[in-house]
């Protein structure tokens, strides 16, 4: 079962013998030399992989991850240990080697009063998280999506399943006195295969999942993923050379949200903001892309990948609009950069484990629908890419340039969709991109939970969303010269 | 306390207690270490992160079926509870007749002393680190008044253990440690738009860093060198790697002479072997044997000996890189290539990859070109190894009548590494090392560039 926020806090205090007193004394310790604010971050996370090739279970992992991460912060600067060890003698011990970025005395440090916040905590029920279903149900899974691709297409030579899952209990205590705990799930799946024709050779991932538990396999079949990886994989072998030139792009729904990640999502997370190093900085309230454009951060959907109730400094995680109408509206905070603007932090301080510092995230980043019909998009266009699966992307924040690779792709020819294009990655830069919008399709769609987001090496799941968008040039990086290639619409 | 005992010794416990609990074959991971940074940026004191971490794994092996179990909590208990759930989660999974241990016979009977633990480096004190972060930085900032901002620089060490036991007797354990400088800088246009650009620098010795000042002009540099930068045109045209992007490419190579990728058909140098797949230029070694160089270890993550491993020689392709499990799958024997972390199986991975230098000067190389591409950036994830298909967004400089001119950005690169890996027509004297790699300067023939 799916736990409430009591029974996390019962979890720590009955079986690790964490609750507010130990955490007042280890806040002590890192508060005493000084330093404005501290924060203990308890985690205890178990994970489980299970894999599935060659129509046999190919691996059984399972991994127990607990301790905590201690920050101290003085002005701008932060000090951070951790301790795996959950003793308090431990625990005190990391917390002076974090307290040393502060150079004063702990004079005014007296005992703090910790008091459990409540927030609404209803974004991942999880009735049975897949953590505790029997092996031999995923096994089971992984065998249908198996069978489902070998059956698409007689081409389909090798296939891999895998389930990876994991439950999070957060505990989260800070010298303000607030105490957040969160129960977190999440389960993902993936299928991996290869077609075969003659000597050719094509393959495709495919997967999905989200912060819930074997209810998602209610809704979304392991046979619906795994023929989405054969289908991908199978079209490849009719894929031609992709164009190469600066060209008119329609961007499928949902998956595509990958392009508003990299163009606008990482240059609007605050820090980068707050040292000036973005190519958003100084730009809230300033036009930033087309009219057409509103996108928003927005922890709180329902099971996504990257719904949350709480971020990992204990703040509520919301629904933070980002831009209006193509103006700059506002910045994802973490607590540090909300101090630095003086505005309340947004619930984006995200952070991969307590080895890590929390920093500005996304949580799920979508574009709002607009009233085009998605048909009218494509055919407005002359000659140009439809793009729909990718697998993954990347930004320069400072310079905004961002590229995002392709794997099922298209040409548009004439206003319809031809023939399908080979591997092929596409740069722009993220303003100039956003300005070239030029419709929106009513069909908002999210991408299935599959996407992980890396910065400063740390990786946190993510979502993305959009609905079907043309954009009327992105250089497109294929093989073959086109007569007029430089000429965009 | 539990604290005390060494990686080995908490290995060689775990390995007891899934013997205890009916393993017939196991072998047990303990790393230990200590990281250590310090962040600056313009000038402060940004971040200081220190803390120690140890972790053991266990891999049980019951009748052919096999289960990795990890944890953090190193106490009895924790053991315990890691022995017993590995044997539960073995006893549910399925039979696979490649899995297993080495052959005993393979395995390092005596570790060789490669010099990868470094006393200056876990001596090394917060304020010191904080000083040569400081330093690298200022260099970078004082390199030109266009030098507008700063994205921080970072000095960070790490000093870590890493131990393995298992059920043929074998035990081993190694020290290691290593440092490494980092700073990124930004230059910026007249219009306010920014060019940033970083540089690093690491080793396992402390006195082989880069010093700080040079780091830091470097960064500098190159960050100036890309103001004013444009598409340019769509075309053909010859690309030059310099030699921090040539060492990327032997990474590239490297993944598609993975073990594993052959056994699942996902890499275009399947059924190469023996095969010119590359310039006869061009030679290729992975080598994790280099006393002192970031990616050597004297035993991999079975305990197999490590040794040289050529990849290409002269452009033939020589072979590919193997653990024991994906050996056994396709009736090769492992090179000792497994790497291993707590959590899991072991994967393939290389050690040093070196290319050979060539004869040819750098300027030489650029100075026989009448329009092309010196290649600074690559970014994103466009590499397809099953069909070599390579298409990624890159950053460089225009090559004019053999000399440097204006610099490129928002650009893709776009190739087949069949016909790239061919078409290199050049390989400098210019022997760089980044990390665990050493390259020189590349030159291939013919890509295409797309822009404007």
């Amino acid at each position: 079962m799916s736990e409430t926020a009591e029974q996390v806090r019962a979890f720590w205090s009955q079986r690790l013998g964490i609750d507010a007193a130990a955490a007042d004394g280890v806040l002590s310790a890192a508060l005493s030399r000084g330093g404005t604010f501290a924060e203990l971050y308890f985690e205890h996370k178990r994970s489980g992989a299970l894999s599935y090739e060659d129509q046999r279970v190919a691996s059984a992992q399972s991994t127990l991850s607990q301790g905590v991460g201690i920050r101290v912060v003085e002005g701008d600067a932060v000090g951070y240990a951790y301790s795996e060890d959950l003793s308090l003698e431990a625990m005190r011990r990391a917390a002076a080697t974090a307290a040393q970025i502060a150079h004063g005395s702990s004079d005014d440090v007296g005992p703090i009063e910790i008091t459990a916040a409540s927030y609404p905590a209803d974004r991942y029920a999880a009735p049975s998280p897949t953590t505790g279903a029997p092996l031999s149900e995923k096994v089971e899974l992984l065998r249908r999506a198996d069978a489902a691709a070998r059956e698409y297409d007689a081409s389909i030579a090798w296939v891999e399943a895998s389930l990876v899952d994991e439950e999070k209990r957060v505990l989260i205590v800070r010298s303000d006195g607030r105490l957040v705990a969160d129960y977190q799930p999440l389960v993902r799946f993936n299928v991996s295969c290869r077609s075969d024709l003659g000597d050719e050779r094509r393959n495709a991932r495919w997967g999905g999942g989200g912060r819930m538990g074997m209810a998602y396999f209610e809704e979304h079949s392991p046979e619906s993923l795994a023929q989405e990886a054969a289908r991908q994989a199978r079209l490849q072998q009719e894929a031609q050379d992709a164009p190469a030139g600066t060209f008119p792009v329609v961007l499928a729904a949902g998956d595509s949200g990958i392009l508003l990640h990299e163009a606008v999502g990482h240059g609007l997370e605050a820090d980068f903001n707050r040292k000036e190093t973005s190519n958003y900085s100084k730009r809230v309230g300033q036009s930033v892309a087309s009219p057409l454009v509103t996108v928003l951060d927005d922890a709180t959907l329902l099971e996504s990948r990257g719904s949350l109730n709480v971020d990992d400094e204990g703040n509520e995680a919301g629904r933070n609009l980002l831009i209006e109408d193509g103006v700059l509206a506002a910045y994802m905070q973490d607590r540090i950069s909300a101090e630095h603007f003086g505005v309340t932090p947004s619930g984006n301080g995200r952070r991969q484990s307590f080895r890590h510092i929390p920093m500005p995230r996304m949580t799920n980043t979508y574009m709002t629908a607009g009233e085009d019909d998605p048909q009218d998009l494509i055919g407005r266009v002359d000659f140009g890419i439809y793009c729909k699966a990718f697998s993954g992307g990347q930004v320069n924040i400072s310079n905004g340039d961002f590229v995002f690779s392709v794997t099922e792709g298209y040409l548009i020819e004439g206003g319809a969709i031809t023939a399908p294009i080979r591997d092929v990655n596409l740069i722009g830069n993220g303003p100039d991109v956003l300005s070239k919008v030029t419709g929106v399709g009513h069909d908002l769609e999210m991408s299935d939970g599959r996407w992980t987001c890396g910065k400063d090496g740390q990786a946190v799941p993510v979502g993305v969303g959009i609905p079907t968008v043309l954009v009327s040039g992105i250089t497109v990086g294929g093989t073959q010269l086109r007569a007029g290639a430089g000429m965009s619409a | 306390m539990a604290s005390e005992r060494s990686p080995l010794e908490l290995a060689a416990q775990l390995l007891e207690l899934a013997r205890g609990a009916g393993a017939q074959q196991a072998d047990a991971v303990a790393v230990a270490s200590t990281n250590s940074s310090t962040e600056v940026r313009l000038q402060q004191i940004e971040k200081v992160a220190e803390a120690a971490s140890r972790a053991v794994g266990l891999r049980v092996i019951v009748e052919g079926r096999q289960a990795v179990v990890s944890t953090s909590d190193v106490t009895d208990a924790g053991l315990a509870e890691t022995a017993q759930t590995a044997l539960e989660l073995a006893r549910v999974s399925e039979p696979d007749p490649h899995a297993g241990l080495p052959d005993p016979s393979e395995q390092a009977r005596q570790p060789a002393e490669l010099g990868l633990f470094d006393e200056q480096i876990s001596e090394l004190e917060g304020e010191e680190r904080a000083r040569r972060a400081l330093a690298c930085e200022q260099a970078a900032l004082d390199a030109s008044p266009k030098i507008g901002n700063s994205g921080g620089a970072a000095f960070s060490t790490r000093v870590s253990a890493f131990a393995l036991a298992d059920t043929n007797g074998f035990a081993g354990e190694y020290r290691g440690a290593s440092a490494s400088l980092y700073v990124e800088v930004m230059a910026q246009e007249e219009d306010g738009r920014l060019r940033n650009a970083g540089w690093y620098s690491a080793a396992r010795q402390l006195h082989r860093l880069e010093d700080e000042a040079s780091v830091g002009r470097e960064a500098a540099a190159r960050a100036l060198r890309q103001l004013g930068a444009e598409k340019g045109e769509t075309r053909e045209a010859p690309v030059v790697w310099e030699p921090r992007m040539a060492a990327g490419l032997a990474g590239i190579v490297a993944q598609a002479a993975s073990g594993e990728a052959l056994y699942r058909g996902a890499t275009f140098l399947a059924d190469r072997e023996g095969e010119e797949v590359a310039s006869p230029l061009l030679s290729i070694a992975d080598d994790a044997t280099l006393p002192g160089q970031l990616g050597s270890r004297p035993f991999d993550g079975e305990g197999v000996g490590t040794r040289v491993n050529p990849l290409l020689e002269a452009g033939v392709f020589r072979g590919f890189l193997f653990d024991c499990y994906n050996a056994r799958r396709v009736g090769a024997a492992t090179t000792g290539s497994a790497l291993r972390d707590v959590g899991g199986l072991p994967w393939i991975g290389s050690g040093n990859l070196v290319i050979a230098a060539g004869e040819t000067p750098a300027e030489a190389i650029i100075g026989e070109i009448e329009d092309g591409l010196y290649l600074t950036t690559l970014m994103g994830f466009g590499i397809n190894l099953t069909t070599g298909d390579f298409s990624r967004g890159a950053a460089g400089i225009r090559i004019r009548n053999g000399e440097l001119a204006e610099a490129v950005s928002e650009i893709n690169v776009s190739g087949n590494l069949r016909e790239m890996l061919r078409s290199i027509d050049a390989v400098g004297d210019d022997v760089q090392w980044f990390g665990a790699t050493a390259a020189p300067t590349l030159r291939m023939g013919r890509m295409t560039i797309s822009g404007a």
